[in-house]
Parts: structure tokens; C-alpha cells; sequence
């Protein structure tokens, strides 16, 4: 990056301290921080419409309907994260080239499994075999922003309908007696009450999505866990910048990194909770009319 | 008619220019110096990088370097995530059962034992091996207590922390980390040849490929530049062609 850190092996001390933490592979490793934090970004709405989609389907008077959503939940809530990610990753990413390899490549006579292997053709290969390895990087990316999204969906599935149970009947049926149709009390009433009941669990699982961010790496995507334990094991001289075992140092900064998003978290979660709270039929809202009296 | 004739020619044109252009993907550990490692540039390097390289100008393919922890690594090339593997792997029965290999590039190695303690207990005492590896299954067949790690460093750094007695590796990765240990580790026992050499791991269905490379080896072998590449990565005091 630096002129002066041609010839690494010359430097000493802090000059060669600013050296190896601005490497190619460090900022590769800065760079794992930004994809596990668009993770976050784009994960946790997704799974929020998978799970509120969950919730309304559970609830449907449609029978097939609800049997769907209560099928979801239960399904993937029941099943082991680890088994969810290995196995379900796989059969989205052969299904995706299956389906490609059955419309671009009809006339292909060999068989496409065969025995271990999983052979589509050249043309079906999704991103495709010549594509830069970026578009290889974004599709796994995407691959594990779906498999989150579908998990962790689940369990908010679960929790906001439990939300949707805790708003009082009473306020439904009031807006019932107004004449209101089943969709606008769903709209006006239920949706926006519901929140307040739902925070503390979507709260939970926004701690637990955090933390399984690790997971990534599972998802063939580097992550930071993986850069760590990379960049803090022995190197020997063969690496320009030759070091010991200096992992703990690396997985200390992991360390700061999480508890950072933690607090940060608990922060914007707390105000959130005020905020919903105002004017709500619950302990916390009557707190607040109170302190405001 | 005539349209769908027309535009099933084009398609298999383009079908057919799509193969000519198709990249070759590599898929290595990154993990296994000098075999392979990732630099401090972020890139894959290491001997099998160079050799590999060399191999598919010969071969006249585009190739491309992709990384893959080594557990999954048999796998992942089965369902297609890339089309070779190179990364240390040795030629054995079992692992022929399921992939195919090109002839060996790196000749029969020997492993060996390294420790702390030049009279560490490698028969039946605790010895770190890294997991799925032909040196695994020898420690589990010799008496000794396996203890099993993901990569190669971190079954280096079991010795050093004392959660092993000793670590069993192919002899050239530990070199360097006994050489630069000050005395430290020592290497214990006798060495041990295992395995039939190195090879390029492929599909059983790439015949094709496989014979593309096996040709390429060969003529590097001929020419005797294969050998200088193992000095190099090395030293001279290993095994050549």
C-alpha cells in the first residue's frame, strides 16, 4: 500500500506494524468486516418479511394456507442450524443449476448425477465457470443471505405470532363494532399494536443473528472469524511478514468488534421499546402516561 | 421452421464458443505452506500456485484460483464448484475411490513426527493431526491418541500449547516451522513414507481435463523444470523426479 513497504523484511517496529496491518490480506480482512455488516443490513428485513409472511399465513382462515405457515415454522425451527446450512445451501444451489440445465440444455443425454458427482452442463453452471470470481463471491453471498433469511425467518414467525395473540381482544372487537372489515382491523389495529409484544423476542434473535454470522464461512464466504484464525497463526518465513501464534490478538479484536454491535444494539433496542411503548395498553405505557400526567 | 432452425444453429454456436472460452477453476486450501498459502497480498501462492500455473499455459486453459477449507474440499469439486483440486492432497486407495488423479507431481513423501520434547511418546501419547489426511489415519492405526484439527497450523500450535505431545505431517510443512523454531521443536522418531506422491484431484467424469494435465506434467517432468520448481518451494535437500 505504503512505498516504504517494498521490502518488508528491512522494517522494523512501528514502521513495520503500520506495514502488515495495511497487507493486501488485512485489508482483506477489513473488507469481511463490511461483508458481515451488509449481512446484517440486508438479512434481518428479509427474514423480517419471511417471518411476518410465516405469521400471517398461520393465522389464515384458508386451511391450506395456515397448514403452510404452521409446516414453515415448525420445519425449520425443528431441524439443526448446522443441517440447515450444509444440506439446504447445497440443494438450493444444484436446484438453481438443475432447473437452468433442464431449459438451456434439453438435449443433453448424459445423466446429471452421477453416482457422487453433480454434473450439469457447461452452459447451465450458475454463475457461469468463466465469470470472475467476484460474481462467484456475490452468488454464495446471496445463497447465505436466503438460507439466513429462511431460518431466521422461522423463529420470527413464531414470535410475531405469538404478538399478534397478545394484542387485547378487546381492542379488535371495539374496532369491529366501528365496522371495520377483517383487513383493516388487521391494518390499523392489530399490525401496529402487535410490535411492542413482539420487540423483546425480535430482539433476542437479532442478538443470536449476530452472532451467527460465523456460520458464513460454513457458506464457502470469508468471513471475519476466518480471516482471523488465517491471519493469526504462525508464519513462517516464506510470508513476508513472518510472525508467531498471534491469534488471541486477532480473536481480542473479534472480541471488541461484537460486544461493540452488541451494546449498539441494546442502544437503538431501547429506544425502540420507548417509543413503541407510548400510549400502549401495557405496564411500560402506563409508566409513561404517568410520568407524563 | 426456418426461424427455429436458425436460432438453434446460433445457440449451439454460442453453446460451443461458451466451452472454448470456459475457465478452469483450481480449488486449493490456502492453508498449507509451501504447498499453498495465502500471501500477504491476499492471493493464493505457494508451489502448487506456480506449478499450476505453469500447467495450464502448457495445457493451453485460463485457470483460476478458488479457495476451499479442506474438509469440504472432495465434495465441493464433486457438485462442481471447481474442477481441480490441488492442495497437498496424496494419492491413495481411498480417496481414488472417489476422484480421479493426474500422475504425481510431487514424488512419494515422507511425514514425520515433531515436538517439543525430543522423547515425546508417539506411540502412545497424544499426536495432532490435521483432519481427513492420510497422516490422521496413521496416527489412529499407530496407538497413539489422535487429536484432530481443521488446518495444518493450528495442529502445530496444539504442540506448542501442550494439548499434544507431538504433531504428524508430511516432513516439508514441518520443516519450516521446526527450522524457525530456535530450537524449540525437534523432529522425533523416524520419518515415514506414506502415500503415492501428490496429484491433481479431478472428476472421474473429466477424463478429458485430466488428460490435458497428465500430458502437461509430463512434459514438464521431461524437461526437468518440475524438479528446479520443487527446489525452489523446498529445498534442495528434498526428493525430486
Amino acid at each position: 500500500m505504503f512505498a516504504s513497504c517494498a521490502d518488508p523484511k528491512s522494517l522494523e517496529g512501528l514502521s513495520w506494524l503500520l506495514c502488515y496491518l495495511t497487507s493486501g490480506s488485512h485489508i482483506a480482512f477489513y473488507w469481511s468486516f463490511v461483508t458481515v455488516l451488509v449481512l446484517l443490513a440486508v438479512t434481518a428485513p428479509v427474514a423480517l418479511a419471511f417471518g411476518f409472511a410465516g405469521a400471517v399465513a398461520a393465522r389464515s382462515h384458508l386451511w391450506p394456507v395456515s397448514v403452510a405457515g404452521k409446516t414453515y415454522t415448525a420445519m425449520v425451527r425443528g431441524i439443526p442450524d448446522i443441517v440447515f446450512f450444509l444440506f439446504f445451501v447445497i440443494a438450493l444451489d444444484q436446484g438453481i443449476e438443475w432447473v437452468t440445465h433442464q431449459i438451456r440444455c434439453p438435449d443433453w443425454t448424459e445423466p446429471v448425477r452421477q453416482g457422487l458427482e453433480f454434473r450439469v452442463c457447461p452452459s447451465a453452471k450458475v454463475p457461469p465457470g468463466n465469470a470472475a470470481q467476484i460474481w462467484h463471491q456475490i452468488y454464495g453471498f446471496g445463497l447465505a443471505v436466503v438460507t439466513f433469511a429462511i431460518v431466521f425467518g422461522a423463529f420470527v414467525s413464531n414470535v410475531l405470532t405469538g404478538a399478534m395473540n397478545a394484542v387485547p381482544r378487546a381492542q379488535l372487537e371495539t374496532a369491529e363494532s366501528y365496522g371495520m372489515t377483517q383487513g383493516q382491523v388487521f391494518r390499523r389495529i392489530l399490525v401496529p399494536q402487535m410490535w411492542i409484544y413482539a420487540l423483546p423476542g425480535l430482539s433476542n434473535l437479532w442478538m443470536i443473528l449476530i452472532k451467527a454470522t460465523p456460520l458464513l464461512f460454513l457458506l464457502g464466504v470469508q468471513d471475519i472469524v476466518y480471516w482471523a484464525r488465517e491471519l493469526g497463526g504462525t508464519k513462517t518465513s516464506l510470508y513476508a511478514y513472518p510472525h508467531p501464534d498471534w491469534r488471541l490478538y486477532y480473536f481480542l479484536a473479534l472480541l471488541v468488534f461484537y460486544l461493540g454491535m452488541t451494546r449498539l444494539s441494546e442502544i437503538v433496542l431501547g429506544r425502540l421499546t420507548r417509543r413503541l411503548s407510548f400510549g400502549q395498553a401495557t405496564a411500560a405505557g402506563e409508566a409513561q402516561r404517568k410520568a407524563a400526567a | 421452421m426456418k426461424k427455429l432452425i436458425l436460432t438453434t444453429a446460433l445457440l449451439a454456436l454460442a453453446a460451443g464458443t461458451a466451452a472454448a472460452q470456459q475457465t478452469v477453476r483450481m480449488g486449493t486450501e490456502g492453508a498449507y505452506p509451501p504447498y499453498n498459502f495465502i500471501n500477504d497480498k491476499g492471493e493464493v501462492d505457494g508451489y502448487e500456485r506456480e506449478l499450476g500455473d505453469e500447467l495450464c499455459k502448457r495445457a493451453n486453459l485460463t485457470c483460476t484460483w478458488v479457495k476451499n477449507e479442506w474438509d469440504s474440499i472432495i465434495p465441493n469439486l464433486q457438485s462442481g464448484n471447481y474442477d481441480t483440486i490441488m492442495a497437498g492432497m496424496s494419492i491413495t486407495e481411498e480417496r481414488e475411490e472417489v476422484i480421479d488423479f493426474t500422475q504425481n507431481y510431487i514424488p512419494p513423501l515422507a511425514s514425520a513426527y515433531a515436538a517439543i520434547s525430543p522423547d515425546a511418546d508417539i506411540e502412545g501419547g497424544v499426536v495432532a493431526a490435521q483432519t481427513g489426511t492420510i497422516q490422521a489415519s496413521h496416527v489412529a492405526e499407530s496407538g497413539a491418541t489422535l487429536l484432530e484439527f481443521a488446518t495444518g497450523e493450528e495442529t502445530v500450535a496444539a504442540v506448542r500449547n501442550g494439548e499434544a505431545d507431538a504433531v504428524f505431517a508430511d516432513k516439508d510443512f514441518l520443516v519450516p516451522f521446526v527450522n524457525e523454531s530456535n530450537g524449540e521443536f525437534t523432529f522425533v522418531g523416524e520419518d515415514v513414507p506414506l502415500g503415492g506422491g501428490v496429484g491433481m484431484g479431478v472428476r472421474k467424469s473429466d477424463t478429458e481435463l485430466k488428460e490435458k494435465f497428465n500430458a502437461a506434467i509430463q512434459s514438464m517432468k521431461d524437461d526437468g523444470t518440475i524438479n528446479a520448481m520443487i527446489r525452489k518451494w523446498f529445498g534442495d535437500e528434498i526428493q525430486t523426479f
